[in-house]
């Protein structure tokens, strides 16, 4: 997977970062979602599930190549025996 | 008695997996303090967000939402849910890889080597540890509390029963249990103690695994149960809207935007606890990290949403609770809304995530054992076994300790202010000083030490202007008191914190580590080309 543009990852973090400051939800309750969630909850718990898509966007194009490569290295000396927790 | 008998059988088989675990492990120092680094990546997802899920998370949650509305969740789970998963990312993906190239299993070994020093690293040492203690005492007194508002003794109408008990010469009514604040906490302190002496690192994590998918499974049936026993979320929702003195609970209206944006750094303090950084380096593959990564803020999600809501939901409830008696709300939702039996269930869930002090007295004593006995040649004096035999003993001192303060301060400081209050903040401000060593070849021992003196200094003047403002403290509700009249609203006491200009002290603590740590580095001589050479190798 070719690594993006790192400027545009970290362009993108901090988006995602201000986008917490939701100042235009402060004093609104309505609309409920789903009937029973104030608009203030639910923009927030919607912004956990953009946080989890942000690291997935991380996880592909911006993962360490060096921690793959001292994986590999571990798994190429001899094996000791150890308990899988 | 049910919901006691259900949470005992809790406690019972954590017990037993601490035992299983001490029967599977090795005599190895790296085995009892980091299960051989070996946690496959569902183990380790499970149990790095169960260390991270303590009392605070669910009492201190609702228990502030209770006060202050929806907001809790924005203030601490949405910021957590982004800022947690990219320290993960950024800092403790480098933490394994360090740990497993060069045998690290603190930070302060990794400091100590990075910057070649001593002092620095000692004083990290005693910081760090001292930071830690609230935590562990928090865990304590959240067993304590869980387990005399479970065990709360209920008349024929499932409500519980009053007693009448006579307060300086008053006759008032209160609740009485089976099991009181002080045997519960006892009861969670020696549990927790029994598995981490025996189990180390894999018990540890393992009973984390299993807390945390208890907690899962049954935190979402009782959130369901609940809202039917009360008649569906939405009119109980409608309810609190058309009632003036709960419908701000339902906005921000009593957070400021400041204090808001303040809480954004608070989560920095995470990846610096040592806990959680040690946890890092158990991981067996690198791999483990990207599914934790995507994965936790999705498990924040379905930890704290319910937890926020429920404590709404109990302000309608239960109205004109004071701050420090909204802590066991979820408690009460949970007593008088489901059966005995899921209450004892749910109760076991919620104490998993109230142990959650296992972790902290594992990396506590794995600190001590590392970073004290070791460095100074105990290991090499006395061998491998009395270095974890030595671990265990301090394992049973902390643990100890930290029951008889939990003793002593109960009902003088809320969980959550006394997490907040003492090591939130400072170990969100040395994150600083760790992003500059993995990060930054040029940065070194001078700047780190100012970094943690100006942490040390700041987190003491905090706390100094704190005490000293408890007189006019304002109450829930009321606008803050300027503390020098002369500077205006520079310095102001607000019901639970010190601003400064309206934000909370950690952003100051965070950006003047950072400034402290860039500064002095540029001024002093840099660390060896040795050992730059060997933490940036030339074809990184």
């Amino acid at each position: 997977m070719k690594p993006l543009r790192p400027w545009l990852l970290a362009a993108l973090v901090v988006l995602i970062y201000a986008l917490h400051q939701d100042f235009w939800n402060w004093d609104r309750i309505e609309p409920l979602i789903c009937g029973f969630l104030p608009i203030g909850l639910a923009y927030h718990a919607a912004y956990s599930l953009l946080a989890a898509a942000l690291m997935w966007v991380l996880v592909r194009w911006a993962w360490p190549t060096q921690l793959d490569q001292l994986e590999k290295s571990e798994a190429r000396r001899p094996e000791e025996k150890d308990h899988n927790a | 008695m049910i919901p006691a008998i259900v949470v005992f059988l809790y406690l019972a088989i954590v017990i037993y997996i601490g035992i299983f675990a001490f029967r599977k492990g090795k005599t190895s120092g790296e085995d009892y303090f980091l299960a051989s680094r070996s946690l496959g990546s569902w183990v380790f997802l499970l149990s790095l967000f169960g260390t991270n899920m303590t009392a605070f998370a669910i009492l201190g949650s609702s228990g502030l939402a209770y006060q202050r509305g929806i907001g809790v969740y924005g203030l601490m789970a949405s910021a957590s849910g982004l800022v947690i998963p990219l320290t993960i990312f950024f800092i403790g993906t480098r933490l394994w890889a360090l740990g497993k190239q060069h045998g690290h299993m603190t930070q302060v070994q990794y400091f100590r080597d990075r910057w070649e020093c001593s002092f620095t690293g000692t004083l990290i040492f005693a910081l760090t540890a001292l930071m830690l203690v609230p935590y562990i005492i928090i865990g304590v007194m959240g067993g304590g509390q869980t387990l005399e508002a479970l065990t709360t003794i209920m008349g024929p109408d499932g409500k519980p029963k009053m007693f009448e008990v006579l307060h300086n010469g008053a006759v008032v009514l209160e609740h009485r249990h089976y099991v009181s604040y002080e045997v519960g906490g006892g009861m969670v302190a020696l549990v927790v103690m029994s598995y981490v002496f025996f189990g180390g690192m894999r018990g540890t994590a393992w009973v984390n695994t299993f807390q945390t998918v208890l907690f899962l499974c049954f935190g979402t049936a009782a959130f369901i149960l609940i809202g039917k026993n009360l008649g569906g979320f939405d009119t109980l929702v409608q309810n609190l809207a058309a009632n003036p003195k709960t419908a701000p609970l339902l906005t921000r209206a009593r957070i400021p935007v400041e204090e808001f944006f303040s809480y954004t750094f608070i989560p920095l303090s995470s990846i610096m606890f040592p806990h959680i950084a040690i946890m890092c380096m158990t991981a067996k593959k690198a791999s483990a990290f990207r599914k934790t990564v995507i994965f936790y803020p999705i498990c924040i999600m379905l930890i704290w949403l319910p937890s926020v809501f429920l404590g709404l939901v109990a302000a309608g409830q239960f109205p004109g609770l004071k701050p420090g008696e909204s802590d066991d709300v979820i408690l009460r939702l949970l007593t008088e809304n489901t059966s005995t039996v899921l209450a004892g269930v749910l109760g076991a869930a919620i104490m998993a995530c109230v142990m959650a002090s296992d972790s902290q007295i594992l990396a506590l004593c794995t600190m001590f054992t590392e970073d004290i006995f070791a460095y100074y040649g105990g290991k090499e004096r006395f061998g491998e076994k009395a270095q974890v035999w030595t671990g265990r003993i301090f394992v049973v001192l902390v643990t100890t300790v930290a029951y008889l303060i939990a003793l002593e301060l109960k009902d003088k400081a809320g969980i959550f202010e006394l997490a907040i209050r003492f090591a939130f903040s400072g170990f969100a401000a040395l994150a600083p000083v760790m992003l500059a060593a993995l990060f930054w070849k040029r940065s070194n021992k001078w700047g780190a030490l100012a970094a943690v003196l100006w942490v040390t200094l700041t987190m003491v003047g905090t706390f100094y202007l704190y005490e000293i403002t408890e007189a006019i403290a304002p109450k829930p509700g009321q606008p803050p008191v300027p503390i020098f009249p002369a500077l205006g609203n520079l310095l102001v006491r607000t019901p639970g914190n010190i601003t400064i200009h309206g934000y909370l002290p950690v952003v100051f603590m965070v950006l003047g580590s950072a400034l402290l740590m860039v500064i002095v580095s540029l001024l002093t001589p840099p660390p060896s080309a040795a050992t730059i050479n060997k933490y940036f190798p030339k074809n990184n």
